[in-house]
């Protein structure tokens, strides 16, 4: 069990969540549950798994550059009482080994904690080759499978704890690099599928995800000065959607949703699923990539391209809300 | 454990019960050519070589078969039928409404079924991970995965052989059924796979090459033990083998029997 501290959530902010889950929090997990494996696709070092290879190198295989094998193997160590772990980079993770993820963890069932780092734009120079702005649409339509998507780094060390224990298969999306901004300071009830208030507010709710939910944070308090009363939500699961945080939101002006991720079948895609049940239903703005493989840069400008920086993200909701109510 | 006259009549039993249960699942249709192929291997593996009890199907020292080739279900429903996992009532749940018993077979340790097949080439990739389970918890069971040779174009079977060797896993046992034909033709037509064995050989396998009909070569083969080292074992086919109007031809890879050839069919059965 992991004891979450307000210094342990600085160190695993230093670390970024990817650096927090394998460097830290996988070694002391598998000292408890010594049916603990992982397993990478060559990016071993990269994901900070050496200290765990060090301390476990009997429960470490690297398969190489083949993520599809990666996640049969890992389904076979599950299948005889093993609790796998598999990760890379979240593009190859969930694209190239999307079938294996439908075979062997929807389909038979067989619970594999699927990481994949490096989602949404923050791998910058290195071309939308290696951006995951599909991975959440992909994973969230196969039955069976639980998506997560924490917003900083100790609560991606909590969705990973909470994931080995859970009885489902599950894909843990990581986002964001080093130093990622801390939303959770002190320790906090994390639970699958149950989504956390981080602001109140009762005009517009942003419903947001990833390390999207710290620049909600940032942009709320740049609309400080409007009249807008504005509620924040870290929906850190996106399958399954809470769906009573969205119910109890109905009476709301304007709903948004904030993701790294094409605005098609993600965090966006969950709510409008949730909405189109109600008559009524207020409208939802959908915050993120707009469907295009964009130009290259580095991750503030890749985030501005698409308009997700704190700033552009309160004006499009400012914008959005007073041509709604014509202020 | 069944003697060599006892297992050749059990793949006889299950020619006759395979040719009738795709006789009974009417204009559904089913997988005659590489269910007929497999008759003998199936017989071979539950009547003289796996380590399996269907009074305790659980048994983690059991050995494991990973049946890749999934649609070969007509010589699996009737081996598993044969070895007292399934009974003659399951096989008539054949391809019918509701029924656990499709086209392709679905994880379920109570009828024997380790995996759940349909999707090519991933059993192979599924059989790592248990042949490493076995090694970690010191088993001495035996993992043997079933494939098809047009199944062998999947890029996930060669990543998962070079796995197998890369790990020493002489507790793995590949078995190509080797029938030459493929959904479009002959393999050596749609995408060559030869030389076969020297191609498993240089992915660190001890490479074992037989009539895949012959149940004498295939118990010899199957029982063989390597060290440090995988095996695989090129069972060469018939595809639709024992029916002379299906032998060779890719028309019967999935196909409807008539009540004529049905007759016929059985006829040449003794």
């Amino acid at each position: 069990m992991i004891n979450f501290t307000s210094t342990q959530a600085r160190t695993y902010s230093r670390l970024g969540q990817r650096g927090a889950i394998f460097g830290l929090a996988l070694p002391e997990l598998a000292q408890e549950n010594p049916n603990i494996v992982a397993l990478s696709a060559d990016l071993a070092s990269l994901s900070g798994m050496d200290r765990y290879k060090s301390m476990f190198p009997d429960r470490f295989y690297n398969i190489g550059i083949a993520e599809q094998n990666m996640v049969g193997i890992a389904a076979g160590l599950s299948s005889e009482g093993f609790v796998p772990t598999v990760t890379t980079y979240a593009t190859f993770i969930s694209l190239r080994s999307c079938e294996q993820i439908r075979h062997f963890l929807g389909y038979m069932k067989m619970n594999v904690v699927v990481v994949g780092s490096g989602a949404g734009l923050v791998q910058s120079y290195s071309g939308s080759t290696h951006y995951a702005i599909e991975d959440m649409a992909v994973m969230r339509s196969i039955p069976n499978m639980v998506v997560l998507s924490p917003a900083d780094a100790g609560s991606a060390v909590m969705a990973f704890e909470s994931a080995l224990k859970c009885k489902e298969p599950v894909y843990i999306r990581l986002t964001g690099g080093l130093n990622c901004p801390i939303v959770y300071k002190e320790p906090f009830d994390y639970q699958i599928g149950k989504s956390n208030v981080i602001i109140e507010g009762t005009d517009v709710v942003i419903y947001a995800t990833g390390v999207m939910v710290s620049h909600a944070i940032k942009a709320v308090s740049l609309l400080q000065t409007s009249s807008i009363s504005v509620k924040v939500v870290d929906m850190h699961t996106i399958k399954p959607i809470d769906r009573m945080e969205i119910e109890a939101d109905l009476d709301c002006k304007l709903m948004v949703s904030l993701e790294e991720h094409n605005v098609i079948g993600g965090l966006g895609g969950a709510v409008s699923e949730v909405l189109s049940d109600y008559a009524n239903s207020p409208v939802l703005l959908k915050l993120g990539v707009h469907d295009a493989f964009g130009t290259v840069g580095d991750y503030e400008y890749l985030l501005s391209q698409n308009r997700l920086l704190p700033d552009q993200i309160a004006e499009d909701i400012k914008n959005k809300y007073e041509q709604l109510y014509k202020i | 454990m069944k003697d060599i006259v006892q297992i050749e009549e059990m793949a006889m039993s299950m020619r006759r019960k395979a040719l009738e249960m795709a006789f009974d699942c009417g204009k559904n249709g089913s997988h005659l050519g590489g269910g007929l192929s497999a008759i003998e291997i199936f017989a071979s593996l539950y009547g003289g070589v796996l380590n399996v009890d269907p009074k305790c199907p659980d048994n983690p020292l059991r050995d494991r078969m990973v049946v890749s080739k999934g649609h070969c279900v007509l010589a699996y429903y009737t081996a598993l039928w044969q070895a007292g996992f399934l009974s003659e009532n399951d096989l008539k749940a054949f391809e019918t409404n509701g029924s656990p018993f499709h086209g392709h077979a679905t994880r379920n340790l109570s009828y024997g079924i380790d995996f759940s097949g349909g999707s090519l080439g991933q059993g192979l990739s599924f059989a790592v991970g248990v042949a490493l389970s076995c090694k970690k918890r010191s088993f001495s069971s035996r993992i043997y995965t079933l494939v098809g040779d047009g199944e062998c174009d999947e890029g996930i079977v060669w990543e998962s052989l070079m796995a197998a060797g890369n790990f020493c896993l002489d507790n793995f046992i590949v078995i190509i059924d080797c029938n030459g034909l493929q959904y479009d033709g002959f393999t050596n037509e749609v995408m060559k796979m030869s030389p076969l064995s020297e191609k498993l050989s240089s992915f660190g396998f001890s490479v074992k090459e037989i009539d895949g009909h012959d149940c004498k070569s295939l118990l010899a083969a199957l029982k063989t033990k390597t060290e440090g080292q995988p095996m695989a074992v090129i069972a060469h086919t018939v595809k639709g083998k024992g029916v002379s109007f299906m032998e060779n031809r890719k028309e019967w890879h999935h196909s409807i029997l008539t009540e004529n050839q049905y007759k016929q069919a059985q006829s040449e059965q003794s």
